[in-house]
């Protein structure tokens, strides 16, 4: 029993693994110029071939995006799950990803003129201070309300509210900006480049590592907070940890790629089935590179389905993710009764 | 003075600094059970949590060896204490053995990973409280009594030197709840491992407990062995019983009895008249008993229900003057229910107040056996 379970985890961490490197090739290569992978092998040799730039700095970047910020999102999602002991919390339907991207907006219309010139760390940092106050409306909420799902309720709410917010500021943009930040307001892959990926893949690995360190105390904080308090762990610590860093995720995602829907609640429930175990030093790997494998899909989608014309990215992990979140609460229904 | 492994000193607890219960000093040898018992909200789990420091206490000092527990580290602190609470430990898709193995948390490195000697332990605790048959059970899905024990071998992988238990055997059916409590006196011989915990069975609470202390109000009213504690009287004073009755004594409990003169006389002894007893109390017929010896299996039973007991002193000869007394409430009832097949040697006053009352002409109602259960008809499937 033991040993089959050990199998399990390997089977599943190999095929996430193989998954990531089939969608990244896949991403590269399809497209409305298609890439054949023996030029990709070639030009990676060094040799010069026709659509060089397309690959590497478009194709390339965006793909890379995808795979680090879809890893970032599902985890977010995990840790605010963990959090609220609530399945079906997310970024998203939080509302931290709305007030993230509310201050993003605000930053770049009133003090950058131009929004696509605005720095990587002044969007983090923006979006990072519009997540922590989404999460302290939030939290102060669920102070209040212990039901489940009128947490959700709640930050639905509050993400409405920010969205409005959004809304406006973008009304009163310039022209020119209104067309980018409507792009990005949606939620988009498109438009990465190597200095944001660069950015992301070290502030995202910090924040990885910082999460991973903390796998023991929450697989303790699972079992309710007076199981873990016995147990030896700091709760309060631990939930000032669990806030920032997943505000901190949640805020990364929002400033390069704006609110991406569902992936944060759908991918972690689906990697725990994969795995058949919670236990967090396994599952934030996994969901890590679940999300990672979940958005390089969907981004595969939202840009070939239509081609020419992009989808944007919340609209295809809606289609996939929805239905999910949707099967987790009638199983749950069930179970109760 | 004595020296106490556990000890606490005008320990006062509440909640959000309002004291609730104040000044409670207990003392507890290595190896020791102590019950905590008072009525529903009466604050044991209060005091429990209090003790296990998920509460701060208000004021006072709760020592372990000497050590101020206060002073613990959240670490040393969980090497020193577990605690089996009434809220529901929260898995998801664990197995009863990854429950246990929770408790092996204190012991492990930076990212929790079993040794060797850590999977022992946890084989160990699971032997120890016969759960070893449920490891790859998940945990939500085994029964109360069942989840109970995984919590008590999650609990023990902590090797603690003393255990809190919050009302453990609630939701148990009576075998898990004698099973739950012999685990923890082999865990006192085995471990000498000191067992603080709340119960509402006070029946068990007098069996299994070293130390007993009663809660009630604002204090903690006493604090000793259970046959200092159960003396005539106090619990259901205690637990302010105004229906019924509580035999501390025996254990027995009864439902109020009729009120009004007399209209039956029983007669019974030896454990015969129990049950018809507890019928006419059902039927609200008002009845006197006797004759009655005072240490007679019947006698608590009668006291409680019966609207007169005509007792006799233990071991001494009925006198005549009871018997003339047993004959008038005879003279007074309408009806004579007899329990007994046979009078023995010491009992020919029995005989001769059946015989007095057959003569006088009352109903007379023969019980002479139990009676056995109908048996319910097995239906077979295949018909």
């Amino acid at each position: 029993m033991r040993h089959s379970r050990k199998m399990r985890y390997i089977a599943t961490f190999f095929l996430l693994g193989i998954s990531i490197l089939l969608f990244v090739v896949l991403n590269v290569c399809i497209g409305t110029v298609a890439i054949s992978l023996r030029q990709i092998v070639a030009s990676a040799r060094g040799q010069e071939i026709e659509n060089s730039r397309i690959l590497w700095d478009i194709r390339m970047p965006r793909a890379l995006a995808a795979m680090i910020l879809g890893g970032a999102l599902a985890l977010a999602g995990y840790l605010l799950q963990t959090f609220f002991h609530n399945p079906i919390a997310g970024p998203f339907v939080l509302g931290i990803s709305s007030g993230a991207k509310m201050m993003v907006a605000l930053i770049m219309v009133f003090f950058m003129g131009n929004a696509f010139k605005v720095s990587s760390e002044a969007l983090i940092t923006a979006a990072f201070i519009g997540a922590m106050i989404s999460m302290g409306f939030v939290l102060m909420i669920s102070r209040r309300v212990s039901h489940m799902s009128m947490l959700v309720v709640s930050g639905v709410m509050i993400g409405y509210i920010c969205s409005a917010v959004t809304e406006l500021v973008v009304t009163f943009a310039d022209d020119a900006e209104i067309v980018n930040l409507h792009n990005w307001s949606r939620g988009s892959f498109s438009g990465m480049t190597w200095d944001n990926v660069a950015v992301m893949a070290g502030v995202i690995s910090v924040a990885f590592a910082a999460v991973f360190w903390l796998s023991k105390p929450l697989s303790a904080y699972q079992q309710g907070d007076a199981y873990a308090e016995n147990l030896g762990v700091n709760i309060r610590l631990l939930r000032v940890s669990l806030v920032v860093l997943s505000s901190f995720l949640s805020a990364c995602i929002v400033a390069f790629a704006g609110p991406i829907s569902f992936v944060g609640i759908a991918v972690p429930h689906l990697v725990k089935s994969l795995l058949g175990t919670a236990k967090p030093i396994l599952m934030i790997p996994a969901c890590f590179l679940g999300g990672s494998v979940f958005c390089l899909f969907c981004d595969l989608l939202a840009r070939t389905m239509f081609a020419p014309a992009e989808l944007s990215i919340s609209t295809v992990t809606a289609v996939f993710g929805a239905p999910v979140v949707l099967w987790i609460m009638i199983r749950r229904g069930r179970e109760k009764t | 003075m004595m020296k106490y492994y556990f000890r606490t000193e005008k320990m006062t607890v509440g909640y959000h600094k309002v004291p609730l219960i104040e000044k409670i000093e207990i003392g507890l040898e290595k190896g020791e059970i102590l019950t905590l018992i008072g009525p529903n909200g009466a604050g044991k789990s209060t005091i429990l949590k209090s003790i296990a420091r998920q509460l701060a206490l208000i004021s006072g000092t709760v020592f372990l060896d000497d050590g101020n527990l206060q002073d613990m580290s959240g670490r040393e602190l969980s090497q020193n204490m577990a605690v089996v609470l009434t809220e529901k430990l929260r898995t998801e898709m664990m197995t009863c053995e990854e429950v246990v193995a929770t408790g092996r948390y204190p012991y492990t490195g930076r990212f929790g990973i079993l040794s060797e000697s850590d999977r022992q332990m946890v084989e160990e605790a699971m032997e120890l409280v016969h759960v070893t048959a449920l490891r790859d059970r998940d945990f939500t899905r085994v029964s109360d009594g069942q989840r109970q024990r995984v919590m008590l071998a999650r609990a023990i992988c902590q090797e603690p030197e003393i255990i809190i238990l919050d009302e453990p055997t609630s939701y148990l059916d009576v075998r898990y709840k004698l099973e739950f409590l012999s685990v923890l006196q082999e865990l006192r011989k085995e471990k000498k491992l000191t067992v603080i915990m709340s119960l509402h069975e006070l029946e068990l609470a007098a069996r299994v407990s070293d130390k007993i202390l009663c809660i009630r109000g604002k204090w903690a009213e006493r604090f000793g062995r259970p046959e200092e504690i159960f003396k005539q009287g106090y619990l259901s004073d205690l637990f302010s019983i105004t229906s019924g009755s509580f035999d501390e004594e025996n254990g027995n409990m009864e439902l109020p009895a009729i009120k009004g003169e007399a209209v039956v006389f029983v007669i019974a002894g030896g454990g015969c008249g129990r049950n018809v007893y507890r019928r006419l109390q059902r039927q609200s017929v008002p009845f006197a008993t006797g004759i009655l010896f005072q240490n007679d299996l019947d006698y608590p039973i009668a006291k409680a229900l019966a609207t007169e007991v005509i007792t006799a002193k233990a071991f001494e000869p009925i006198s005549d003057k009871l018997s003339e007394c047993a004959r008038k409430k005879v003279d007074q009832c309408k009806k004579v229910i007899c329990c007994k097949k046979a009078f023995g040697t010491f009992e020919y006053a029995n005989q001769e107040l059946l015989d007095y009352a057959r003569q006088s002409g009352k109903e007379i109602e023969m019980i002479l056996t139990d009676g056995e259960p109908e048996k319910m008809k097995q239906i077979k499937k295949d018909e």
